[in-house]
């Protein structure tokens, strides 16, 4: 066994690297590092970049237009672009909706949906879950019944990350309300400017504008908007949910927020001394450094069995759970590191384009950060769901 | 990155696996820690056989050239079966300070009986003044009119009762650290031996004016082979630990299903399947930590020494969260000698005891935080 890169994953490694230092705009990595909001246009910008470099849909096949890498090049794409403070990809179009389009779509929807999320012509959001089904996803009840051509879908969607920017939604909808719950769910493609539909703002706790309610009235789907047969929409969003996890314990992440905790912490004063020499804290630190160690082996582990043709199935349950708990680690210990200068919220400089003191810009997003991070244990499938996922399918229980 | 056995490797895996399984079942090895010690058990013997005894050494002492994976696969296969044997306290520690600081001579009589099963040594580097620091110690040597004096006491010498000769560390008046070859029938020497909590066999080795002739001593400055041989034992030991972590959690996950409470399997209890799943988790991050330490072994030593601190540290908290979850899952059952779990229990909680504990090994990662 050997732990270490290729040369040729290390060239690789060195390239992306330049070209993050290249490529990436200034005023975009600064907002990224400083925790600020992005706004859709820096989004899109950086996306556009790496469209043209052939690098925004990394988990593509080379035949649909994505660079052909494996799992090993991924995962040290995603570490290098956490590194350099590039936004994340904003997930829904290119790794969410194009893979199930690429394995259940038609050909025409293949030609009409793929080259339109590669150029980032549409920008999708995902229609799942509802105020009624949240980890009990397939309890779902929006309606979508057959009209001609049509169906009319009338329900409500929610938590529909960055849905205000949305031109596109992906949609689980109940098409048989009598079929056994999980098979009467299809999966329709909608178009966000169907009269009858509603986006409205859900602000969280952090003061962000992050998630969206979608309310659906009476809204007309063409047929050909469905993806798969009827009845078909779970196998679909199980798809969806078993595809390339293997970046899922936000390893890049992680590793970027535990070395800004120690810089932070060294820079930080308690009595005359840097932060991370009172023992207390520095044992955390250490502990969540050791939780780092290991989770970035589980994590190669998982890596190169998918590299060697295995699935991660259970396996990003666990990278899931832990991945997820050290980040909240992390920006639990963040904050701390601030001390009184965690007090102050200055909600205008963290969403808006407001401007602030270096001495407060620096550490502005930390505490708004460790409430958000929150949802890291809630979203996609809770932590409770995961460990009940590996008691089912892992411990056979 | 490679996480595959090779072919050779897996065919050591599965030999060892199923020579343990079927000669140290329960029964057995109650009958084997009874047993008087007298010479090599017939499983050493099998072990000299395959080679075992050859394996993490290097071929220029007359090993088979071993690597840190191939230590790994041993101590995982021997940790599953709590194999009560000396492998790693009576073999792999004391040889590989003889195969690193030996002298051709000192090799011939102590190395190569140990490779082939005629006898067992044991390493006695810990003091109870000095916790779980190798450097730090007490016993003293010192030469006078062409012999070495060694004065001091050794504690918790691993294997103390079974070994044909004891390697012995001690201060030399320049500061260094001397490595000495002691036998027990030396005047001066005395040895109480007794069984560690989790029944390993130990003790305690007195120096009292020990006068050894020259050629007992193997270096005059054995540090670094000292560290080396500890970062071994240490990356060993995790290994061990995901083998006894293995089998808690199979014991424990099959007792959930077959036990009822209620009028239903206990494992249909949400609140216990979690809990078995938190045990899961934690012996599948060990055992990315324990893969750490096995392949860490040939960077240099202070590399080495930060991610092997890591791993015994973070091995020892989970071996530790695991055997309590397995004794609390059994109930009552749990807690009785009858229960095999509960020797699991206690072989790894008292994990953390040797070659150093969290609290120590925390403290070399630490030491070198802002420098990884």
């Amino acid at each position: 066994m050997n732990l270490t890169f290729s040369p040729e994953e290390q060239a690789f490694r060195e390239e992306v690297r330049r070209f993050l230092a290249d490529a990436l705009p200034s005023d975009i990595r600064e907002r990224v590092r400083l925790g600020r909001h992005l706004r859709a246009d820096d989004h899109i910008r950086w996306q556009n970049i790496l469209s043209e470099q052939g690098w925004l849909a990394a988990n593509w096949p080379v035949e649909h237009g994505g660079p052909g890498w494996g799992p090993v090049q991924r995962h040290i794409f995603d570490e290098e672009c956490a590194a350099a403070h590039a936004p994340t990809v904003v997930p829904f179009g290119v790794n969410m909706v194009a893979p199930v389009i690429m394995k259940f779509g038609s050909v025409e929807q293949q030609q009409h949906y793929l080259p339109r999320i590669l150029n980032n012509q549409d920008w999708w959001c995902q229609g799942y879950s509802e105020p009624g089904a949240g980890s009990d996803l397939a309890g779902l009840s929006t309606r979508a019944v057959l009209d001609g051509d049509h169906y009319i879908v009338n329900g409500q969607k929610t938590w529909t990350t960055l849905g205000q920017h949305a031109n596109m939604m992906f949609c689980l909808v109940r098409t048989d309300p009598h079929a056994k719950k999980q098979a009467g769910i299809s999966f329709l493609l909608i178009d966000m400017q169907t009269p009858g539909i509603t986006v409205r703002p859900i602000i969280t706790l952090d003061g962000a504008h992050e998630v969206n309610e979608v309310f659906l009235d009476n809204v007309r789907v063409p047929v050909e908007n469905r993806v798969g047969e009827e009845g078909q929409g779970w196998t679909c969003a199980k798809f969806l949910l078993t595809h390339e996890r293997t970046g899922i314990a936000g390893l890049g992440h992680a590793k970027q927020a535990l070395r800004h905790l120690k810089s932070l912490a060294s820079r930080m004063q308690h009595r005359g001394n840097p932060l991370l020499s009172l023992p207390s804290f520095r044992q955390r630190v250490v502990k969540a450094e050791l939780e780092l160690m290991a989770l970035e082996v589980t994590n190669l582990r998982v890596i190169a069995a998918a590299r060697d043709g295995g699935v991660p199935g259970a396996e990003s349950s666990l990278l899931k759970v832990r991945g997820s708990e050290l980040r909240q680690e992390i920006s639990e210990l963040t904050r701390r590191a601030l001390g009184p200068a965690a007090l102050p919220f200055f909600p205008e400089f963290l969403h808006g384009d407001a401007s602030l003191d270096d001495e407060y810009a620096q550490g502005a997003a930390a505490s708004a950060q460790y409430f958000n991070r929150r949802k890291l244990s809630i979203y996609g499938g809770a932590n409770e769901i995961q460990k009940s996922i590996v008691a089912k399918t892992i411990l056979g229980m | 990155m490679d996480f595959a056995l090779t072919d050779e490797q897996r065919m050591l895996e599965e030999t060892l696996t199923r020579l343990v399984a079927d000669q140290v079942t329960p029964e057995q090895r109650r009958a084997m820690l009874e047993a008087p010690a007298q010479g090599a058990s017939p499983l050493w013997r099998t072990f000299a056989e395959l080679g075992l005894l050859h394996m993490p050494f290097s071929e220029d002492v007359g090993g088979l050239g071993g690597d840190g994976t191939d230590v790994m696969i041993i101590m995982q296969a021997l940790g599953r079966c709590l194999v009560p044997e000396a492998y790693l306290f009576g073999l792999v520690m004391p040889g590989q300070l003889l195969a690193l600081c030996a002298n051709p001579a000192q090799q011939e009589r102590w190395l190569a009986p140990l490779l082939e099963g005629e006898h067992q040594l044991a390493l006695a580097w810990q003091e109870h003044t000095a916790r779980y620091d190798a450097f730090d110690i007490l016993t003293q040597a010192s030469q006078h009119d062409g012999q070495w004096q060694l004065n001091g006491r050794k504690d918790v010498v691993m294997n103390l009762g079974n070994a044909a000769a004891t390697l012995v560390t001690a201060q030399l008046p320049n500061g260094k650290l001397g490595a000495f070859i002691v036998t027990a029938n030396t005047q001066g020497v005395t040895s109480h031996t007794y069984r560690t909590m989790d029944n390993q066999p130990a003790g305690d080795l007195t120096l009292n004016s020990v006068t050894l002739p020259l050629e007992n001593c193997l270096s005059e400055d054995a540090g670094d082979a000292l560290a080396e041989v500890l970062a071994l034992g240490r990356a060993a030991l995790c290994a061990e630990a995901i083998g006894a972590m293995e089998t808690a959690c199979d014991q424990t996950l099959a007792y959930l299903k077959e036990r009822k409470q209620f009028g239903l399997p206990l494992a249909t209890f949400q609140s216990l399947q979690h809990r078995m799943v938190d045990m899961h988790l934690h012996l599948e991050q060990s055992r990315s930590m324990a893969i750490l330490a096995a392949t860490s072994l040939s960077l240099p030593a202070d590399e080495r020494d930060y991610k092997i601190a890591a791993a015994k540290a973070y091995c020892g908290e989970s071996a530790r969260f695991i055997a309590e979850q397995a004794i609390q899952l059994h109930g009552g059952m749990g807690m009785t000698e009858e229960c095999y779990v509960a020797h699991y229990a206690k072989h790894l909680v008292m994990f953390d005891h040797y070659l150093g504990d969290s609290d120590y090994h925390l403290e070399t990662v630490s030491e070198k935080l802002d420098a990884a």
